[in-house]
């Protein structure tokens, strides 16, 4: 069985809502939209204060080529478009409306019936993605769009269905796989045919024999479609590790693109979006959040509007537990634990992690024991003991030089780190800071680049 | 006994051809450098700091040497003295500067800023601050996990751990400005240092609306305004919704500090001016009285026990609904109080 070749850690599953159903959380009575859902620039509002809206209406539009637009996940009246607290303590731009029944724009298509048929070509697949505002769902929010968008002189030669959901604790993309499979398996015919490919496969790990099986069973009626079965390892769910997996090519450092090894990756949740966006003409205003923690009473997968407040996930899954300790957005790898549960559920929360007790508390670090663990762990091939060294020590230059933008912040070498040395949050830091000098030499060199053009146009006048 | 000989005449031609070649070498790799280089290296504090902004005082000496224009360079260790001794000796122009001394404006300490949330990861400033909003509400305030400390090479900063915040000794300060470039909130900076280490200064760098200020820290700049109009020497700019004191315009007559409704002015070194009558005839006295515990060291002790016995909360909702109950001394203490935190607050 396959699986990507250097690096990973297996952390225990503990998939505890595998089982349970998709079930629909009711409507909230007041949601926060957030303008900045995805990565790149933020959307711009389109609506104020006092303005009606309806379900499925845009909202706020895309603030550039990196971007996406935003539809409004209920219908009520804008009370508010300014600043609110997000779920790490910030205040960020967001869109508050207030719920008034349930009116949805007319274009949209509810019912349940499938449409495989798709007419429309690879262009006007794109754009009624991108009009749907539709991103990664597995968490990097990548506006789907501009994943698609094969850029020239570049051809894409498969396409990959990211159902591994390695992270532990969540199944939101396992519960959708397995009861939205059709729908799953005519949004990769859709993205097939946007990106001009004739060859698919649906890679998922397999501790989801049901999901594998149930795909198996019905990718026979899809031509070119092939589901996968991977080895479980963490983090195979990362886009590079996953092209590494089933095609065996390894994506060069940046700024390389998985697109210059012939692959496109998308989440199994997106495709589904895409197919409700192209045959239904539904925007990307609902998704299934996983409610899960091994204190939680009864785990469960909601599917939810954006901007339903998370503590109202919470009380789905019965209440907030006595000795909880943290309450992570995401899984308890790369998920980020929150100060503030009124902060909404946006495009790229696929759980809430509850921890508790000893769970939730960090380990006294000690010192390094230069075993190297940490370097057999990271699946980019990288060295996280010296990079944490290297950012504590300011040394921004030789970080860059070792390649830290490279790093995934996958978090295998703080868990495999027997010293239990905070690893990630130096190697974070660092990538964080090497990030902005990169952007700040580009900023510098594109001014002094117009300023000796605007030098040169005045010489010549 | 021959071997000895042989052994040891080869040893010193080996030698002597060595140096010959040494010599040769020398003189055809030979470095010019300034020796007046070296010298002005001896004359600077050799702490090699950068906060001159060389890497170290070797560079900083190379420059003022090179360099026609010295009046741009500047030693904040070494001063106006150390420039002047080193211009005098080059025969050029020195830098005249006046003393500063690095400032933490903030005034978010734990009874002030309530804690809210706790830091399980690395404790250290950066870190958190790249990760979420910090221990308390306020987005702008102090991380408290020492940064700048850590940057200080003059043992000029220290955690108070009554505050969990991080002081500055004055007289130690020499305004490199490691911590102001360690601070990740950019809470840090340089100001001028006036006589006897007094100040004033906005403890506040809030860019929040006065509602949200006022939510996460007692002691925030809400960006009221009123400084700005009492000022004689139009030192205060409000920026942001925060205000800020011009050091080189500010003559330190103190009229803000009493304006201040949240007690975010600062007032280092000095007493308070007298409230005016209007406001409580009994303020004068009490203000008067100060002077026996004003002095920093013993007012911080002083500031501590009368704030026990009333929780803050009490305080600055129902001051005058509380005392009443209390009997006359505790009446005066509790109003001694807010007083005490307005000036001494640092």
């Amino acid at each position: 069985m396959r699986t990507f070749p250097i690096g990973g850690v297996h952390p225990s599953a503990n998939k505890l809502s595998a089982g349970k159903p998709i079930e629909v959380l009711p409507l909230p009575d007041v949601v926060n939209i957030p303008l900045g859902q995805h990565i790149g620039a933020p959307a711009v509002a389109k609506v104020a204060k006092g303005d009606k809206v309806l379900t499925g209406q845009l909202i706020a539009e895309a603030g550039g080529f990196m971007s996406a637009n935003i539809h409004s996940p209920i219908s009520g009246t804008v009370t508010a478009v300014g600043p609110q607290v997000n779920a790490q303590g910030l205040r960020q731009p967001m869109i508050t409306i207030k719920r008034e029944g349930d009116d949805w724009v007319e274009t949209i298509d509810r019912s349940e019936t499938l449409i495989k048929e798709c007419t429309l070509d690879s262009k006007q697949i794109i754009e009624k993605i991108k009009a749907a505002g539709i991103v990664g769902m597995g968490g990097a929010t990548f506006p789907t769009h501009v994943k698609l968008s094969i850029p020239p002189g570049k051809k894409a030669e498969i396409l990959i269905i990211n159902g591994v959901e390695c992270e532990p604790y969540l199944t939101s993309d396992h519960r959708t796989m397995l009861e939205r499979g059709e729908e799953l398996l005519v949004g990769v015919t859709i993205l097939m045919k946007a990106i001009n490919v004739t060859h698919a496969v649906i890679g998922i790990e397999n501790n989801k024999p049901d999901a594998i099986a149930h795909l198996q069973k019905l990718a026979t009626g899809y031509k070119g479609v092939e589901v996968m079965p991977l080895q479980v390892r963490y983090p195979q769910g990362g886009e590079k590790q996953l092209i590494a997996a089933v095609t065996g090519r390894q994506v060069p450092p940046p700024p390389a693109l998985p697109i210059d090894v012939g692959a496109v990756v998308c989440n199994a949740s997106t495709t589904v979006a895409v197919y409700e966006a192209v045959q239904k003409n539904k925007p990307l205003i609902e998704r299934v959040v996983t409610i899960t923690g091994k204190s939680v009473k009864n785990p469960r997968n909601l599917r939810t509007r954006m901007g339903t407040p998370i503590s109202m996930l919470l009380e789905a899954g019965g209440g907030i537990p006595e000795n909880t300790g943290k309450i992570i957005n995401g899984g308890p790898m790369m998920g980020r634990a929150m100060v503030n549960l009124e902060s909404p559920v946006t495009k790229g929360c696929s759980g809430i992690t509850v921890m508790s007790g000893k769970d939730a508390v960090r380990r006294e670090p000690s010192q390094c024991i230069k075993c190297a663990k940490c370097v057999a762990a990271c699946p980019m091939g990288l060295e996280p003991y010296l990079m944490a060294k290297l950012a504590q020590k300011h040394g921004w230059d030789s970080l860059e030089e070792n390649m830290i933008t490279s790093c995934i912040e996958c978090g295998c070498c703080q868990s495999s780190c027997p010293s239990y040395l905070p690893l990630l949050d130096w190697v974070r830091l660092g990538k964080q800071t090497v990030m902005g000098r990169i952007r700040a030499r580009a900023a510098a060199a594109k001014a002094k680049a117009e300023a000796a053009k605007a030098a040169e146009a005045e010489a010549k006048k | 006994m021959e071997v000895l000989f042989y052994t040891i005449l080869t040893l010193c031609a080996l030698g002597v051809l060595a140096a010959v070649i040494l010599y040769f070498v020398a003189q055809k790799f030979r470095v010019e450098e300034d020796p007046r280089i070296d010298e002005v290296e001896k004359m600077l504090p050799g702490a090699n700091c950068g906060g001159c902004g060389f890497a170290g005082c070797h560079g900083m000496a190379d420059a003022l040497v090179k360099n026609d224009d010295i009046s741009s360079l500047f030693c904040p260790v070494g001063g106006g003295e150390c420039m002047k001794a080193v211009a005098k000796y080059l025969g050029k122009a020195a830098a005249e500067k006046e003393p500063q001394v690095a400032t933490v404006r903030c005034g978010g300490t734990c009874e002030k800023r309530p804690r809210t949330s706790q830091f399980d990861g690395t404790k250290s400033c950066a870190v958190a601050s790249a990760l979420y909003v910090g221990e308390t509400d306020c987005a702008f305030g102090c991380v408290g996990y020492g940064d700048c400390v850590d940057a200080c090479n003059f043992d000029a900063l220290h955690m108070n751990p009554e505050t969990g915040m991080p002081t500055v000794d004055p007289d130690k300060c020499v305004a490199c400005g490691a911590c102001v470039s360690a601070c990740p909130k950019h809470i840090i900076e340089l100001r001028k240092k006036f006589p006897k280490n007094r100040a004033v200064y906005v403890g506040c760098v809030s860019k929040d609306k006065g509602a949200v200020v006022m939510k996460a820290c007692k002691a925030g700049c809400i960006g009221c305004g009123k400084c700005v109009k009492t000022c004689p020497f139009g030192a205060i700019t409000l920026i942001d919704n925060v205000a800020w004191i011009d050091s080189s315009k500010c003559k330190l007559c103190r009229k803000c500090v009493n304006e201040c409704p949240t007690g975010a002015i600062k007032l280092v070194g000095m007493d308070p001016l007298p409230k005016t009558p209007k406001v409580a005839p009994a303020k004068p006295v009490v203000a008067a009285a100060k002077p026996a515990t004003a002095a920093p060291a013993a007012a911080k002790p002083a500031a501590a026990p009368a704030e026990k016995p009333a929780t803050s909360e009490e305080k600055s909702q129902t001051p005058v609904q509380a005392t009443p109950v209390q009997e006359t001394p505790a009446k005066e203490a509790s109003k001694a109080a807010p007083a005490v935190e307005k000036t001494e607050e640092k």
